[in-house]
């Protein structure tokens, strides 16, 4: 009989790995462990370690250093100031993205390089972006120079330095990412669609309206979201064509002052919690409106 | 179909704005370029005359070797882990459904959706409270957070479109998981590494946040330097701190003509299905 | 829209990047016919389709639907229904929203269009799926949406681009029946392309063969099946064997290897002592007594026959069909009957 148990005993070892096979939990998922653990521990512990001490001010109770955030105009009025900058250049960015991409989403001659040069400003990044914007807008630079000398203007145009000189900067490395992205959702829609459509008598703008657009939303409702993380957390162009003490005083360098010129930590945290809490607000909103429309395969069927 | 023979007014527009864009940018970086060669240039289109001394001057007063040096190892050391760390959980998430397959994909999704400074002024704070803020490896660490989850993002759709059944071929050939792993995957997955890692460089080149929030005066990156020198103006010569942009620039640009080398203009912004064309 | 007596296509030929997709088509298409375009692929077949329905521009000459040319109108304008290879369905409307999208364009009255709409979709047989999305139909299914749409416009043309390749056998031989059908039912003129010479010869009045971009041969199924006008077109239509040879005085002909001299019937300009090519098709090759000695070298099973290949003591190949049961090593006697074996010019 001690065959008997022994083998139950060496039956239920494998049994029990194979059910969790069978549900594809195996060894190989030990590959997943590093890649998981950076991310908890870089990721995930700093943000409830941050939750954490905003939750634990100096003085005041838990909620002290939000209470103070949002009583306080200076601090509070940074997120109405960054939506202003950031929604209006991200919905800038996409919907001038469409038209454009939709007249050179076929193949022509020199697209690669369109799309080359269309690269150089994300790869240049914010800060190049910056210094170039106040040598090339400043009340000497070469624009001003050109809208004088034609006497379009009598005086220079203040771009630098306030609303504008952040905008322009957002668009100039926002524009070219919300157009390479729109343009390969484009690629991605068969275009025997549009042809069956033009087959059955719809004319330009109603293949463009009945068959692309609605084909296309969920991905403008994407490029839109990536756009606006990027506009949103603007901050070295804030500072340096933006007017940071003013017009242009953005969440993000209210978080950077707390932390980095007060010291005060839980403020700081605080800050970019609530930063993130209204990114995150906005985020779902449009892909709360995405999961409206239809998303699955944007192929025309098999094969 | 037909009317894009003919130039249509649409195409007019469209092709101005384009020009437009293109026009703004050339200046942006033509006035960069060109003040950092000028001697003296206040109220007129060009400057009176053209030097190189500004190159010389940036390179010893912002200690650019360095700082060159840091940008160089920092983007190395950052590559090279998120390769070997990203692309076994890349290998996972392709080939495996698992409970919690989908939890583990949105957790690695979340800190590429985030804004760096949201998650890094916590971070800053937590990496400072272990003592790796201000050296290297915090640098390192930080900019890890978001190059981990892109290596994964980027090579799980290049692991799918491997056939699987190449693997399967394999173990037939009576290939272990090791010998499948280095003699079948590993060859099939160069091109794809060699993409992704030369797609964290370029951005973490490019990372302001991150960087400048953990790095101390001998950790910083070229980027974070530039900013520095720009937000003290005044103190330098402009044509210096332009000098020291174009060194950037022109850092950046070599970078992404290798890259292009490899990869698709689109890729470098997301991981979006290219035209099957 | 209205229907037509006669469509004219007048030497269409279409370049790409210099070479010749397509070099003068000329065909007429009259009403109600069901016209196939057959060809190996890249021989310009699906070219010709979109000419037609004007997705691509042409490189030169014109169509004509009876008084009026057609080639200069966008194909939104041409009034023709398509089914394409994919089936191309709008992935984001139901299969009633697909049906109808040709009506909504039009702007016809609502109840029209639901009138029609459900008409169409009870001719495919898919009252039941009438909400779905695409994604979620079979592939059979995807096809039947696809020919309703198409249809449904009462289109003066219906061109069809190898509708049934992404389909398996049974349900291939399932919607040929169903599409020729429609084809009866409705009086439709059709114009379909494929490259299944058994697809073509079943369904159409008519078929023009094409290779290389140039029309090989305009014919009904059985003069394009039993009369091949050239090499290519016996080639592509089951003439498994093309033996070279050259023929000789008196109307008899050589072939290389064969051992015996024989006669066949010539097809196209020869001359006594030009090179030619004699083409059979393998059911054709009879295992009869005072032929040919071959001997058999590969038999495979195909229900009441067996397909074998066999090799005469020169090392000529011959394919053959017999009812008889052959097995490897069998030697056996072959006759290639006159009026079945071609005779093309080399």
């Amino acid at each position: 009989m001690s065959g008997l148990a022994s083998e139950s005993v060496s039956a239920s070892t494998p049994a029990v790995r194979h059910r969790l096979a069978e549900r594809g939990i195996d060894p190989q998922l030990f590959l997943l462990v590093p890649a998981t653990v950076f991310v908890v521990a870089l990721f995930i512990y700093p943000f409830c370690y941050g939750i954490a001490v905003s939750l634990q001010p100096a003085q005041g109770g838990a909620l002290a250093a939000y209470r103070a955030f949002f009583t306080d105009a200076y601090q509070r009025d940074t997120i109405t100031t960054t939506l202003a900058i950031a929604l209006p250049a991200a919905l800038f960015n996409v919907f001038a993205a469409v038209p454009i991409a939709y007249r050179m989403r076929g193949r022509f001659r020199g697209k690669r390089l369109l799309t080359t040069v269309l690269v150089v400003p994300i790869t240049l990044g914010t800060v190049l972006t910056a210094e170039g914007l106040l040598n090339f807008l400043g009340p000497t630079g070469w624009f001003n120079r050109i809208l004088l000398s034609t006497h379009l203007v009598d005086q220079p145009v203040t771009l630098t330095h306030n609303y504008w000189g952040v905008c322009l900067s957002l668009v100039i490395t926002g524009f070219p990412f919300a157009f390479l992205l729109v343009l390969s959702y484009l690629s991605g829609i068969d275009p025997t669609l549009e042809r069956a459509a033009a087959t059955l008598g719809a004319g330009w703008a109603q293949r463009f309206f009945r068959i692309t657009l609605p084909l296309l939303a969920p991905g403008l409702a994407t490029t839109f979201c990536l756009t606006f993380v990027l506009a949103f957390s603007v901050f070295p162009s804030a500072i340096l064509v933006g007017d940071p003490t003013g017009g242009t005083r953005v969440i993000s360098i209210a978080a950077y002052e707390a932390a980095y010129v007060r010291y005060d930590y839980a403020a700081a945290s605080a800050t970019a919690i609530v930063m993130g809490a209204v990114e995150l607000v906005v985020i779902s909103i449009v892909l709360g409106l995405r999961s409206l429309f239809y998303t699955g395969s944007t192929a025309g069927g098999k094969g | 179909m037909r009317g894009r023979i003919v130039a249509s007014p649409g195409a007019w527009l469209v092709w101005g704005l384009v020009a437009i864009f293109f026009a703004g940018l050339a200046g942006v970086i033509g006035s960069v370029v060109v003040n950092s060669f000028g001697v003296r240039w206040f109220d007129t289109w060009l400057p009176e005359s053209y030097t190189t001394q500004w190159y010389g001057q940036a390179w010893t007063d912002f200690t650019l070797l360095p700082v060159l040096t840091v940008t160089l190892v920092v983007c190395l050391l950052v590559a090279g882990i998120s390769v070997l760390v990203g692309v076994p959980a890349a290998y996972v998430l392709a080939r495996r459904k698992f409970p919690g397959s989908r939890l583990v994909y949105l957790l690695f999704l979340l800190p590429i959706l985030m804004p760096p400074i949201t998650y890094g002024i916590p971070l800053a704070t937590v990496l400072y409270k272990y003592g790796f803020a201000g050296h290297l490896s915090g640098v390192v660490l930080a900019n890890l957070v978001p190059s981990v989850p892109f290596v994964i993002l980027t090579m799980t759709p290049f692991i799918e479109q491997i056939d699987p059944s190449i693997e399967r071929a394999a173990r037939m050939c009576g290939a272990r998981t090791r010998h499948v792993f280095t003699s079948v995957l590993a060859p099939l997955l160069v091109p794809g590494i060699l993409a992704a890692s030369i797609l964290v460089v370029v951005r973490t080149v490019g990372m302001f946040e991150l960087t400048f929030l953990t790095a101390g005066p001998d950790s910083q990156t070229l980027v974070v330097a530039l900013f520095y020198s720009m937000s003290a103006a005044g103190i330098r010569a402009q044509q210096s701190v332009d000098a020291m942009a174009v060194i950037y620039c022109v850092m950046m640009l070599v970078l992404l003509v290798v890259a292009l080398r490899f990869v698709n203009p689109t890729q470098l912004v997301a991981r979006v299905k290219e035209d099957p064309e | 829209m209205t229907g037509f007596e006669t469509l004219r296509l007048d030497g269409v030929t279409r370049r790409f990047g210099g070479a010749d997709a397509l070099a003068g088509l000329d065909l007429e298409i009259r009403r109600g016919e069901f016209i196939a375009l057959l060809g190996p692929s890249g021989c310009g077949k699906s070219t010709a389709l979109n000419c037609l329905a004007g997705l691509l521009p042409l490189s030169g000459g014109s169509i004509w639907r009876d008084g009026t040319r057609l080639d200069t109108l966008p194909p939104e304008r041409r009034g023709f229904g398509m089914v394409f290879q994919n089936y191309a369905l709008f992935p984001h409307m139901s299969v009633r929203k697909n049906v109808s999208f040709g009506l909504r364009m039009r702007g016809l009255p609502r109840a029209e269009i639901r009138r029609r709409t459900d008409d169409a979709i009870r001719l495919v047989h898919l009252e039941e799926h009438a909400g779905k999305l695409p994604g979620q139909l079979s592939g059979g299914q995807q096809q039947r949406v696809a020919i309703a749409r198409a249809v449904v416009v009462e289109p003066s043309l219906v061109l069809m681009d190898e509708p049934l390749s992404n389909l398996d056998a049974k349900l291939r031989l399932e919607m040929r029946t169903e599409i020729r059908r429609l084809h009866q039912n409705l009086g439709l003129t059709t114009v379909y392309v494929t490259h299944d010479q058994e697809e073509a010869l079943s369904m159409a009045d008519r078929l023009v063969v094409l290779r290389a971009g140039r029309v090989q041969q305009i014919g009904s199924p059985e003069e394009v099946h039993t009369r091949p006008a050239n090499r290519h077109v016996a080639d592509f239509l089951g003439f498994r064997n093309l033996l070279p040879g050259a023929l000789l005085a008196d109307g008899e002909i050589n072939i290389n290897d064969l051992g015996v001299r024989t006669k066949g019937t010539p097809v196209g300009p020869i001359s006594d002592g030009d090179a030619i090519v004699a083409a059979i098709r393998p059911e054709d090759v009879l295992v009869r007594s005072g032929g040919v000695e071959v001997t058999v070298e590969v038999a495979a099973y195909h229900g009441r026959e067996i397909a074998a290949e066999a090799r005469t003591a020169d090392g000529l190949h011959l394919h053959l069909r017999t009812s008889q049961r052959l097995a490897p090593g069998d030697k056996v006697s072959v006759v290639l009957p006159p009026d079945r074996l071609l005779v093309f010019p080399a």
